[in-house]
């Protein structure tokens, strides 16, 4: 099990001033959660803590070790990340695609064997898709293309879950199943960030909070401490409405 | 799916081999199995000896090495620039090949000469494009191909003037030599010893590639090191489609068909297309030269016309029929 820390991180946005130094640690079983409005950074934040985008200032360590020092394959093996944006420019099936989630594992020479098969089938059965298995994922509706994406990253099977908005597209149904899988990674000793636009899923799965400005202040740490109404009414510069269902609290937007 | 790759490799390369054998029969002597038989195990007369090992036999395998090459590129280019109108000529390579032969014709020389020059242009318009392309930023997909066909499109202008400046009796060289003529093919082996390579090289890293083709995020963060692999196929295509376009002039269609056809028929995991694409594109381009050089034998017609003429209505065919 591994975890992810920042240290002094100041994300690259292009002409946006420094910011807020993130100094975070994603700890094994812990599911954070990053809000903010639009062209906050959020996807910028999660491609560099995945090591796909550099860095302005400061570092990540994936387990001990600064990533820049890591091959992309060690990488893959330990972290893992589910895209907002996919590029299906040529056809492959929803098989063939869950199966990539095994490259980081096989040698140059090896081919896919029956345990990544099984390992491929096992994910595509649990979001829900396996019936789906010969489809070519360009044929697929969005929401099932989502649900192929994150079981891709399933497959992977990384300690660590970056996931860029992974209820988009989805059902309440598959939105629900989703964060639930999501949870059960925690629970097995994963560590999870995603970025949220939905409050109420981020009240009612996250247990750490970070919230991210577009001037690029940021402040995280436990729930309970973020979702403070007036913090989040700035954040999104909308004014809110909390009630309170099953024990967690729902945030509306107030009309006009 | 390693059953499945066996399987298909073996069946064309079946293919392959029955296509060379039948290029050997056929011209504008015709022979027989048996006197072809004959040959093969080292007897025969020595006529139909000389027509065979000496005059169609390096031709065939020039076609096939020139054939395979030209899939195998453009089925690199498409992965690389993720685009599947991608064909190896995208680039301007083409173009720059041409100029470099053609000047070499117009200055009177021929041989190895003209073969040099022709790669010098080739790779001359790859650094251009790429260099170009690559501008003040990094170069993207789509940055690489919009330069690649203005690059083209300049040289295609070029191409027009030194034909038209061009002394008469020296033009049907140039024509044939523009639409492609395994005439021109001296000793097969340089190119398909760099074929064999290629594909020994490249099989390996079919699995990266098809990481590759679901673009350059998707696939570093599946552990692939992005740019020097980008970078190697970018080399790689280049220098086989130069030493393609060295041999035989430029033949169209052969690199934008074959990766197509395959893709249709055999689905889209490059450790099955690209060494399929050396065995059809091969084949291919060894029965577009038979047919090229029988139809109205004892003349010959530029084998990029046979090509284009096959491959046109199979590739049309098939995409009509695909999903």
């Amino acid at each position: 099990m591994s975890r992810l820390v920042t240290q002094d991180l100041i994300i690259n946005v292009p002409e946006r001033h420094d910011g807020t130094a993130l100094n975070i640690a994603i700890e094994p079983g812990q599911i954070w959660g990053v809000l903010g409005p639009n062209g906050a950074g959020k996807t910028t934040l999660l491609h560099t803590l995945a090591g796909l985008n550099a860095p302005r200032a400061g570092q990540v360590l994936l387990g001990e070790q600064p990533l820049e020092t890591l091959r992309r394959r060690q990488i893959a093996q330990m972290l893992g990340m589910v895209f907002q944006e996919r590029l299906d420019g040529f056809p492959a099936t929803v098989l063939e695609t869950a199966l990539i989630g095994r490259h980081p594992y096989l040698s140059l020479w090896q081919m896919e064997g029956a345990d990544d098969y099984a390992r491929a089938e096992a994910a595509l059965e649990q979001l829900d898709v396996a019936h789906l298995r010969h489809r070519l994922v360009s044929t697929l509706s969005g929401g099932e293309r989502q649900r192929v994406a994150v079981a891709t990253v399933l497959t992977q099977a990384p300690s660590i879950w970056l996931a860029d908005e992974p209820t988009n597209h989805l059902d309440l149904h598959h939105q629900s199943a989703v964060m639930a899988l999501m949870a059960q990674q925690a629970a097995q000793g994963s560590a999870v960030m995603m970025c949220l636009h939905d409050l109420n899923l981020a009240a009612r799965w996250c247990d750490h909070i970070l919230l991210l400005y577009p001037n690029g202040e940021a402040c995280w740490g436990p729930r309970d401490t973020m979702l403070v109404p007036s913090a989040l009414e700035s954040l999104y510069r909308q004014r809110l409405t909390v009630v309170e269902v099953e024990g967690a609290p729902v945030f509306v937007p107030i009309k006009g | 799916m390693t059953a499945r790759l066996w399987q298909s490799l073996s069946l064309l390369a079946l293919i392959a081999i029955a296509a060379m054998l039948f290029s050997l029969a056929v011209g504008s002597a015709q022979l027989s199995a048996a006197q072809l038989w004959a040959v093969v195990q080292g007897q025969g007369d020595a006529l139909a000896r000389t027509m065979v090992i000496d005059l169609r036999l390096p031709r065939a395998l020039s076609a096939f090495a020139v054939g395979g090459l030209l899939a195998v590129a453009g089925a690199l280019m498409q992965v690389l620039l993720r685009n599947p109108l991608a064909d190896p000529y995208v680039l301007g390579l083409s173009g720059g090949a041409s100029i470099g032969a053609l000047a070499a014709m117009l200055a009177g020389v021929g041989g190895v000469l003209m073969s040099g020059s022709a790669f010098l242009g080739a790779l001359l318009s790859t650094f251009l494009v790429f260099g170009l392309a690559h501008g003040s930023g990094g170069w993207t997909p789509s940055r690489l191909l919009l330069t690649g066909v203005v690059v083209a499109a300049g040289w295609g202008a070029v191409i027009t003037l030194m034909l038209a400046l061009s002394p008469a009796d020296r033009l049907p060289g140039m024509l044939y030599w523009l639409m492609g003529d395994l005439s021109y093919a001296r000793t097969p082996w340089p190119p398909l010893l760099l074929l064999l390579l290629t594909c020994i090289v490249l099989i390996p890293l079919g699995r990266s590639l098809n990481v590759l083709a679901r673009g350059p995020q998707q696939a570093a963060a599946l552990g692939v090191d992005v740019r020097p692999l980008e970078w190697g196929i970018y080399i790689a295509a280049s220098l086989l489609t130069a030493a393609a376009v060295t041999t035989a002039g430029s033949i169209g269609f052969v690199g934008l068909v074959v990766p197509h056809m395959l893709r249709l028929l055999l689905g889209n995991d490059q450790r099955l297309i690209l060494p399929a694409c050396a065995l059809a594109g091969g084949t291919l381009l060894v029965l577009a030269d038979t047919l090229a050089r029988t139809i109205i034998a004892p003349e010959q017609l530029p084998v990029g016309v046979i090509t284009a003429l096959l491959g046109v209505p199979t590739f049309l065919f098939l995409l009509y029929r695909s999903r």
